[in-house]
């Protein structure tokens, strides 16, 4: 046995706006009727916070839900709670059609974090970012250049994204450039 | 040269030095290139396409045809550069293109003297025959005198950028009409971004200097930047150009960030990737040049282009400027070089009177007004010695001659309608106006059916100051309301300007021109098309606006017909006897102005041109000199090379040492696709063409999934993990396809099945342990138990090896004893490190892609790809045992019933064996006697996959043949790489250990 490892390893930049690798991060898809009350309850149990709706993210501290779909939530909770939390969703779910897989190793978490961060992100990202528009507390499934990516925002100048780990360097790589190219100077600054 | 009178955009104090065809020249802070040549009397510029005739500036924005330059060296290069959209910086080193060899000396213009042989239509006419002269004779030639910049020999070390934004309203263009769009735009709350393409605020206006609420325009293009710059929902963008419209409000601009000033840091361009509500395009109008004969020579140019180098730049042309105009709009230009101390020795007036109030001014400056007037022809070479004057009326009768060294000449002006059409919007023509403008009543329309673009201003056909800025409000309130902004924005600002008298449509001078005039009336300056060129193609047939274009090359050009194309459509309706309307225009692309490719790529160049997928396990394989092969997006090592080692011998070796030892494979980009639910064993048994529903826990099937039609589209082993739940591995290329197809048949068709599918592709590391030592290997780890009885073929288990939490498949896709090992993929690296750790002494070797495929052809396996190309269904492949014949249906069942489908005659998969061992050409084809009906040889198969077989020492092959698997022990002919035939014998595909005892032991 070994300690299991992130994709990106701890890499990080510095700057203005930088992007960081946030390290392992327990995330289990959960697939299910996501108004039926025991998938709500097993759901704010395993994070404390209410279950999401639509694009919406809802966050305990670190712990969270992401609305991925009609029928899918991510769960966000520590790295070493996933197995006990798959057999909790098991009990509860028992009788129930849903699906609920650890998908933690499947990909990366990356944070961009700085006064354009959204800006940083809106260069790669074909989606409305005005503040307006994607304020803290909603979640994106969109593209990050030519790769899947989901993304939200923890405060006025904090994403996380997720990708898949196999791109992991590609989307670190790519948020880096677009974070070093320095701000558009469309957005107001640290919104 | 430099006029005293100070230019209102360049500091005098502020001196700039650049070279122009390695000359030393001087302009100042605030020139144009264009600008500051002029300022060097250097007019000049470049040849034409075709003649090579000189060519001097003709416009001062974006319509201008002749002067492209190229600027810079190296990675710095950049060709086609429009002087007058370059502003100048210390440094810029600028040389002039499409001559040779020198700018002022060039033997192409023999082509000029030469010209009656070169008649519209030339290419088509004199580069048919005789074939062979294509590609010896012509091309070459015309490679060499046509070209115009050249491409740069190296890389680019800027750096580009896209931005994505979503806005309510985006307003094209920052002259008054933009600028009143985004003011009322801005004013009822839309989000707004008003982008202007040159690095300026307010268009013609603070050129022209008409009144807006009671002041100054340029006073009320500050006051309106002031308002507009403080309002926190209006972005606005200089130097910015809009490219493009599209579909659902899409549109694209580019802006020049650091052209001007190279030194600074950061992204050069930026393309700006626009999702707007709605879209006003308040883009202006641009001058059209008028036809008579000699209109090309340098010194003749538009009339408000040279207003704006003299009141912008403080430049001229010449000190005695001839004017030349259907419109009162010219008589602007003859009054500001009067007043910047110039000579106006005469306004050509092509109409019998005028009488509007600017040449009743122009007159009482004491300038001389000759109506009813054309030029006749402009006099000189190289540059403007005078022009000739005779009746518009007439056949061209020299009434006088005038000197001058400056012709400003005016043919009325074209609303710049380009994006307003790019995706739809419809024109009318103005009779009154002598111009196309928008069709309010036909705008681009989009998904919910409503138009979303209205034209504002200039663009719009309202060419006077106080309909221009009152349209552009309005269009800006309009859209703001359109997007749900319907806060009121205020009274429209007033304008106020001199009123005009019509414009007199005149298309060519004089009216009856002879044909050697209009031989010499250029319209296309750049592609050197003229009057009589249109009006050859007109009577040769062609009289489709499009075809006349394309034969002619009118409008072909980088400009793409701004200032040619309103002209020639006049000349071409003139020539069919149609009105204008009835001819139409040519169709409008974008972008407006050609973009360059580094903007379009943006970021993706270099390492990030594509996303590389890699395994848990990539940094290892790159650490231990693997060559990689591209598998999807997937780097996967082809072999591994030890020492300097070949492939091929890393190959040979790799399957050798698995065959004897053990050898490891990196199998994780395999698909995973978990599907689960209380009806996931029906929505199996569709998805592939054998049963899954009654696999049982704990067991691995081989499956076969094809599209509609039948054709074989991927393939996998099957695990069940639980009553409800079943593990699907796809081909490497095939899990987010396959995934798709799923999801595709759930929710579209089956939307009430219970099943739920995710792909847990990238969840694992997977290595495949393979070889007679694989059970040794991991018994010597420890952990699980993994003995023949514990784990059977086709079976699979979980628990640990070395303290690992894994999922063991005991399948083989190599015959060899074989066990397929999933971890989580954070401990992938750990685990393969303590694979090889531990296989040392038993001589563990990792394998790559290739060893893989020569140890599965050995098998006789197939491989989706190659076996398969679409074309192939199971039963081509002798895979019927792997269709149920219990279901009533599968995805495919139907197509494969099909009469072809059925056909005995169809080319089935066999092995094939060369009688003297060599390798088969990969995709050789059988030969058979006789031609096709077109006279091609019959064919009667061909090669799917073939390797060299290190395990028996020949060539081994695959291949789908006509009747195949009946035709045992022939011997056909194959088609060999380089020429001639290789027989080969049909055999069986397998081709080692054919009872399968190897891989269950």
């Amino acid at each position: 046995m070994s300690d299991p490892i992130s994709a990106l390893l701890g890499r990080e930049t510095q700057g203005s706006v930088q992007v960081s690798d946030t390290g392992l991060r327990g995330m289990i898809t959960l697939r299910g009727d996501l108004s039926y009350g025991k998938m709500k309850s097993i759901c704010k149990d395993l994070t404390g916070a209410a279950m999401p709706g639509l694009r919406e993210a809802q966050f305990k501290g670190e712990n969270g839900l992401l609305w991925m779909s009609p029928d899918e939530v991510l769960i966000l909770l520590p790295y070493a709670d996933v197995a006990d939390g798959l057999a909790k969703i098991a009990k509860a779910m028992k009788g129930q059609h849903h699906l609920a897989v650890n998908v933690s190793d499947a990909r990366a978490v990356l944070q961009v974090q700085g006064p354009f961060a959204r800006e940083v992100i809106a260069k790669l990202a074909p989606v409305d970012l005005h503040p307006d528009a994607f304020p803290p507390g909603q979640v994106l499934r969109t593209r990050l250049g030519q790769i899947a990516a989901a993304l939200w925002m923890t405060d006025a100048q904090t994403f996380q994204i997720i990708c898949f780990r196999s791109v992991a360097d590609y989307a670190f790589d790519l948020l880096a450039a677009s974070a070093a190219a320095g701000p558009v100077g469309h957005f107001p600054r640290g919104t | 040269m430099r006029l005293r009178t100070n230019g209102r955009l360049v500091a005098k104090n502020r001196p700039v030095h650049f070279t122009f065809n390695g000359k030393r020249m001087q302009g100042y802070a605030g020139d144009t290139l264009a600008s500051a040549l002029l300022a060097n009397d250097q007019l000049l510029v470049g040849r034409s396409f075709k003649y090579h005739r000189p060519r001097g500036l003709v416009a001062a924005g974006a319509e201008e045809p002749n002067a492209l330059v190229e600027l810079g060296r190296g990675d710095r290069q950049e060709p086609n550069a429009r002087v007058t959209q370059v502003e100048l910086y210390d440094g810029l080193a600028a040389r002039s293109q499409n001559h040779w060899p020198s700018l002022e000396f060039d033997v192409g213009v023999i082509n000029a003297k030469l010209s009656r042989f070169l008649p519209a239509g030339f290419y088509y006419k004199t580069f048919t025959q005789p074939r062979a002269f294509w590609k010896h004779v012509y091309e070459p030639i015309i490679r060499r005198s046509a070209g115009l910049g050249s491409a740069p020999e190296t890389g680019d070390d800027h750096t580009y950028e896209h931005f994505n934004v979503a806005v309510d309203v985006l307003v094209v263009g920052g002259g008054i009409s933009g600028l009143a769009a985004a003011l009322a735009a801005g004013r009822a709350g839309a989000r707004v971004l008003l982008i202007e393409q040159t690095s300026g605020w307010g268009g013609r206006a603070v050129v022209d200097r008409p009144t807006i609420e009671g002041a100054t325009a340029q006073d009320w293009v500050n006051a309106t930047l002031g308002e507009l710059h403080r309002m926190p929902n209006v972005d606005m963008r200089i130097r910015t150009q809009g490219a493009g419209v599209f579909d659902h409000g899409y549109a694209l601009a580019h802006e020049r960030l650091t052209d001007h000033a190279p030194k600074r840091g950061g992204p050069r361009q930026r393309l700006w990737r626009i999702r707007a509500g709605q879209i006003v395009t308040a883009t202006g109008a641009i001058e059209r040049p008028l036809s008579f004969a000699y209109n090309d020579v340098p010194g003749v140019l538009l009339a408000g282009a040279l207003r704006d180098y003299v009141v912008n730049f403080g430049v001229a042309v010449g000190e005695r400027t001839v004017v030349v105009t259907n419109n009162d709009d010219a008589y602007r230009t003859a009054i500001a070089l009067v007043n910047a101390g110039l000579e106006v020795p005469a306004v050509i007036d092509a109409r019998a009177a005028a009488k509007g109030e600017l040449p009743d001014q122009a007159r009482a400056m004491g300038i001389r007004v000759i109506t009813g007037s054309a030029i006749r022809a402009v006099e000189g070479g190289k540059r403007v010695t005078g022009v000739s004057v005779c009746a518009q009326d007439g056949t061209g009768g020299q009434i006088e001659a005038i000197a001058c060294d400056c012709v400003a000449m005016s043919g009325g002006w074209s609303p710049v309608v380009h994006l307003w059409s790019h995706c739809g919007g419809k024109l009318v023509w103005d009779d009154a106006q002598s111009l196309f403008r928008p069709d309010a009543d036909r705008p681009p329309l989009g998904a919910d059916g409503a138009g979303f673009v209205t034209a504002a201003g200039t663009a719009n056909g309202h060419l006077f100051t106080a309909e221009a800025i009152a349209d552009g409000f309005g269009a800006g309130r309009k859209a703001a309301s359109a997007s749900g902004h319907t806060r009121k924005p205020g009274q429209a600002p007033m304008g106020d300007d001199l009123a005009e008298a019509a414009i007199e449509p005149v298309w060519m001078m004089p009216a009856g021109a002879p044909y050697d005039l209009r031989s010499k009336m250029w319209l296309d300056y750049q592609n050197d098309v003229k009057v009589s060129d249109v009006q050859l193609a007109a009577q040769e047939g062609f009289q489709s606006v499009e075809h006349a274009k394309r034969y002619t090359t009118l409008g072909m050009a980088t400009d793409q017909g701004k200032l040619s194309n309103i002209n020639g459509l006049a000349i071409l309706s003139n020539a069919l006897g149609e009105a204008i309307p009835q001819v139409g225009t040519t169709t409008f692309r974008p972008p407006y102005t050609p973009l360059p490719l580094a903007a379009i790529a943006g970021v993706a160049r270099d390492e990030l041109f594509q996303p590389i997928r890699k395994t848990p396990v990539y940094d290892w394989h790159e650490n231990n000199d693997a060559d990689f092969e591209p598998v999807g997006h997937w780097r996967r090592p082809y072999a591994y090379l030890l020492g300097d080692e070949t492939a091929h011998d890393a190959v040979k070796r790799e399957v050798n040492n698995t065959r004897t030892n053990v050898g490891l494979l990196d199998a994780s980009t395999l698909g995973k696709l978990i599907v689960k639910g209380p009806d996931a064993g029906k929505f199996l048994d569709m998805m592939y063409t054998n049963m899954m529903s009654n696999l049982a826990v704990g067991k691995c099937r081989y499956g076969l999934m094809c599209s509609e039609n039948g054709f074989l589209s991927d393939d996998g082993v099957v695990a069940r993990l639980d009553d409800d739940t079943w593990l699907c591995h796809t081909t490497t290329g095939g899990a987010d396809r396959i995934h798709a197809h799923m999801e595709d048949w759930l929710q579209c068709e089956w939307w009430d099945w219970q099943v739920y599918v995710a792909n847990v592709t990238e969840q694992f590391a997977q290595f495949a342990v393979v070889g007679p030592k694989a059970r040794q290997l991991l018994q010597d780890i420890g952990g699980m138990k993994l003995a023949k009885d514990d784990l059977p073929f086709m079976q699979w288990a979980e628990g640990q090896i070395g303290g690992f939490d894994v999922r063991v498949f005991r399948i083989s896709f190599s015959g060899e004893l074989s066990y397929e090992i999933a971890v989580a993929a954070g401990q992938g690296a750990a685990f393969w490190d303590l694979l090889l750790k531990h296989g040392e002494p038993l001589n563990v070797m990792p394998y790559g892609t290739e060893a893989l495929h020569v140890m599965r052809a050995e098998k006789g396996f197939i491989m989706i790809g190659d076996e398969t190309d679409g074309t192939v269904i199971p039963q081509d492949l002798n895979l019927d045992w792997a269709i149920s014949k219990k279901k009533d249906d599968f995805l495919g069942k139907r197509g494969q019933q099909r009469t072809h489908m059925q056909d005995p005659d169809r080319w089935k998969l066999v092995g094939l064996e060369t009688l003297d061992g060599s390798v088969l050409a990969d995709g050789a084809y059988a030969v058979e006697v006789g031609e096709n009906a077109n006279g091609q040889r019959n064919t009667q198969g061909r090669i799917t996959s073939t390797y060299y077989s290190p395990t028996l020492d020949k060539g081994i092959a695959m291949g789908l043949v006509k009747r195949g698997p009946d035709r045992m022990g022939d011997v056909i002919s194959f088609t060999k790489d380089g020429g001639g035939t290789v027989d080969a014998r049909i055999v069986d595909p397998v081709f080692y250990d054919k009872d399968g005892e190897k891989q269950n032991v």
